[in-house]
């Protein structure tokens, strides 16, 4: 039993994680690319639909890599999941069908049409069809998020004597108070991605000295982009998500903080420490005080509680890790600001295009936005442990009875290997196109 | 409710069999018969410019299924977990080749990518055949050994196969001689279908070669279907009691059998739709005579202690089912929109449209 949930919550894990590299990209990219083509129409200055044009090849790559690795997480809810499908089938199965059907459907009627027929439907009809694929997208993100919030803050549901739980009110599954804050978080986060990526290519092209006009332009549009999002996401939006966490998963909360005794007065917060699991406590702490209580509750006294106030069984099961991961997501997204106003401020003094220092910062930045993102998200998978539904239904009780450890372990090597490949791939294209550039001919 | 949600359900996926089963047939038919470059091309674009529109309807459907009769999606999504998930690893090698083939203009590449294409197409095809074929021949629900239940009634675990390979046995594995024979069922029609899917959508070289190609394959599905017909009448001799009950259901066995009989003909079909229309009445006629020689059971079971999963004992609640209707009667008015959209911008012969660079 131990290593059967070991195993199904190894393989749900990699393929997510996985999986999330694609689709942040995805949702950023395609209102870029949105924007563009409307500067095209608009301007009708040939350099922004090759801009656009240029986009859409990565985001063809990678809207593939997308498809090719959701399907495995759809699938993964019946079979490495059967218990939890079938007790909350009723309920999320609302959400991922309308997820299948309104959104997956949008974005990839129109995707080929968007990619292959500029030619045959004429400049406005083919804004259109990408206006369209960036609207699934978004839809796609904001039912994946809605699936997400029910499990988190569980609404509009009865517990039947079977141990079902069955849907009563479908319109809570949209006026959750999870789930506003938590899809404007994420879509902002995969905002602050795609404009990374456009930012780290126009570096790439001033730097190398090639295809310097797009360079400067992918570099302008994307900090434009970049420095608004990355504000957008710590605040209101992160600070909604942190305020729900500790409204609603205070355990969680304190574990995310670090808080490990509560303190009688107001709340530190903690910049850096290591947690120490054997000594409760946290090792080589920075901290300032009071400043958690101000942030949360604007208080300077409000006391907050700590993991002592939680029986074992309340608290996360990985407690540092859960640390970590909002740590980074928090530290990297104050990088990102950083060196987004660093940017804009020397974009106003005409330096941005000399000033190479940053320009190789910026290149090489691209990462970093990728792993914010999937930290921000091992914050809300992590503090919601030990529960696939928040506070009602343990994980351990929702894996598959009948799949054996030495069943999913081979199906997890299989994803493992698999998405080396992929991965490996993913790089080479996106690499490739990025080589030719937007002027690149036929 | 649950019927509505059935029927909605089962028209979905065979639009999903229909649709996706021509590139799949594509991707069979150009694993053999494609060797010039200029023919490979064209023939991967047949299926490269819709494979991702088609497989949506496998999502949709999924997801549907899972909503609408949770019960069944967990137990059955977790009985066949090994095959179900080399299924996944085929989708995904299968759609990288389609969409990776021509990214880099280099010979050995495309050469690797096409026979990925064309050889996980094959797989699929098989897969889906002997999922079929396990839906209706049964498994061992609850994981019966001598008379006592492994696992809650309504679930089980199939290995891929047992020792015997017989659909017979107490312990059936998803691959015996009886699934593999509908599993080889499956390929072939698949294969025919993408076949008239080439001929109608391009100008291939190889367009006459393909229509005798057709016609043998033809015969050979026509000798398949009687024998996996009588054997499945030997393992399930009530296999026609619904058929007798309700006359009516025979409208599907004859769609399936004018399909079958009509492409006999196909070198006289004067349209090229013909032939396509004929391959896609096969599979629509396969899958719902199937369907309805089971309903209202959706997976039997082998052994007597445990019943036999219906659209009954696996559904959602009425209110959930009620709510999504709503939604999805909204949901598939859209769908048909983009269809047609669609369909009146890729209207006709797809060799000169761009793809891939």
């Amino acid at each position: 039993m131990e290593d059967m949930i070991l195993y199904d919550r190894l393989q749900f894990a990699f393929t997510i994680t996985f999986h999330y590299i694609f689709p942040q990209l995805t949702m950023g990219l395609s209102l870029l690319i949105v924007y563009f083509k409307w500067k095209y129409l608009k301007t009708q200055t040939e350099k922004y639909n090759k801009a656009a044009k240029f986009l859409m090849k990565i985001f063809a790559v990678n809207f593939t890599m997308g498809v090719v690795t959701g399907i495995p997480m759809e699938f993964q809810f019946g079979t490495n999941w059967a218990k939890f499908s079938e007790l909350t089938g009723n309920i999320i199965g609302q959400t991922l069908a309308m997820e299948g059907l309104f959104s997956f459907f949008l974005e990839s009627s129109f995707l080929a049409l968007f990619i292959f027929g500029e030619k045959l439907m004429g400049q406005k009809l083919h804004f259109l069809t990408g206006f369209l694929v960036f609207l699934g997208s978004w839809a796609s993100g904001l039912l994946i998020l809605a699936t997400n919030a029910w499990m988190q803050h569980p609404v509009g549901y009865e517990i039947l004597e079977n141990g079902k739980f069955v849907l009563n009110h479908f319109g809570e599954l949209f006026s959750n108070p999870w789930l506003i804050p938590a899809f404007l978080h994420n879509q902002m986060a995969s905002l602050v991605t795609s404009s990374f990526l456009i930012i780290s290519i126009g570096a790439f092209y001033i730097l190398s000295k090639k295809n310097i006009e797009y360079g400067k332009l992918f570099l302008k549009t994307g900090i434009v982009f970049g420095l608004t999002s990355s504000f957008l996401v710590a605040f209101p939006t992160g600070d909604w998500n942190a305020k729900n966490v500790a409204k609603y998963q205070p355990a969680s909360f304190a574990a995310m903080e670090g808080i490990f005794e509560t303190e009688h007065g107001g709340a530190e917060i903690v910049l850096v420490g290591q947690p120490n699991m054997l000594e409760k406590k946290l090792d080589n702490k920075l901290s300032i005080p009071n400043v958690l209580s101000i942030l949360t509750y604007q208080s300077w006294n409000k006391q907050i509680p700590g993991m002592d106030q939680f029986t074992e069984d309340e608290l996360p099961t990985n407690i540092p890790g859960l640390y970590y991961s909002y740590h980074i997501m928090v530290g990297l997204g104050t990088i990102f600001i950083g060196l987004m106003v660093l940017a804009a401020f020397l974009w106003w003094r005409k330096k941005l295009f000399e000033y190479r220092p940053l320009l190789w910062a910026l290149m090489f930045a691209v990462p970093f936005p990728f792993i914010a993102n999937l930290t921000g998200w091992y914050v809300a998978e992590l503090g919601r442990q030990p529960y696939l539904v928040y506070g009602l239904l343990k994980t351990v009780d929702g894996i598959s009875p009948t799949v054996s450890s030495g069943n999913s372990l081979f199906t997890l090597l299989g994803f493992v290997g698999l998405y080396i490949l992929l991965g490996l791939l993913f790089l080479l294209l996106v690499g490739k196109i990025i080589n030719e550039g937007p002027t690149k001919k036929h | 409710m649950e019927i509505l949600w059935y029927i909605i359900i089962a028209i979905i996926l065979a639009i999903f069999f229909i649709l996706d089963g021509y590139d799949f047939g594509v991707g069979i038919i150009h694993l053999f018969f494609a060797k010039k470059e200029k023919d490979k091309l064209v023939i991967a674009k047949s299926a490269g410019l819709f494979w991702d529109s088609n497989e949506v309807w496998l999502v949709a459907g999924g997801g549907l299924l899972f909503m609408a009769f949770p019960t069944f999606y967990a137990s059955v999504f977790s009985g066949f977990y090994l095959p179900l998930i080399l299924v996944l690893w085929l989708i995904v090698f299968r759609a990288i080749g389609l969409e990776f083939r021509n990214q880099i203009n280099f010979q050995m590449w495309k050469d690797f990518w096409d026979k990925a294409f064309g050889v996980s197409s094959l797989l699929l095809a098989l897969f889906f055949g002997i999922a079929l074929g396990n839906v209706v021949r049964g498994v061992n629900l609850g994981g019966v050994i001598n008379g006592e239940s492994t696992y809650e009634s309504h679930y089980f675990f199939l290995p891929l196969w047992d020792s015997s390979f017989s659909p017979l046995s107490d312990t059936p594995g998803v691959i015996d001689w009886f699934t593999i024979i509908i599993g080889l069922i499956a390929v072939i029609v698949m294969g025919i279908h993408g076949a008239n899917w080439i001929i109608l959508k391009t100008n291939s070289s190889i367009n006459q070669q393909l229509k005798k190609v057709i016609f043998k394959l033809n015969i050979a599905l026509i000798i398949l279907t009687i024998f996996s017909l009588a054997i499945w009448l030997k393992i399930k001799p009530q296999a026609l009691d619904n058929f007798l009950d309700n006359p009516y259901l025979v409208i599907f066995p004859i769609i399936f059998f004018t399909g079958l009989i009509g492409s006999l003909f196909i070198k006289k079909f004067k349209s090229e739709r013909t032939g396509f229309f004929l391959s896609s009445a096969v599979i629509l006629g396969g899958i719902t005579s199937s369907l309805a020689s089971l309903f209202p059971v959706i997976l039997p079971s082998t052994n007597k202690i445990n019943e036999s999963l219906t659209i009954y004992n696996t559904s959602s609640t009425e209110y959930g089912l009620e709510t999504a209707f709503i939604w999805v009667i909204f949901g598939l008015i859209l769908v048909i929109i983009y269809v047609i959209f669609q369909l009146r911008i890729n209207s006709g012969k797809i060799d000169d449209f761009e793809y891939g660079h």
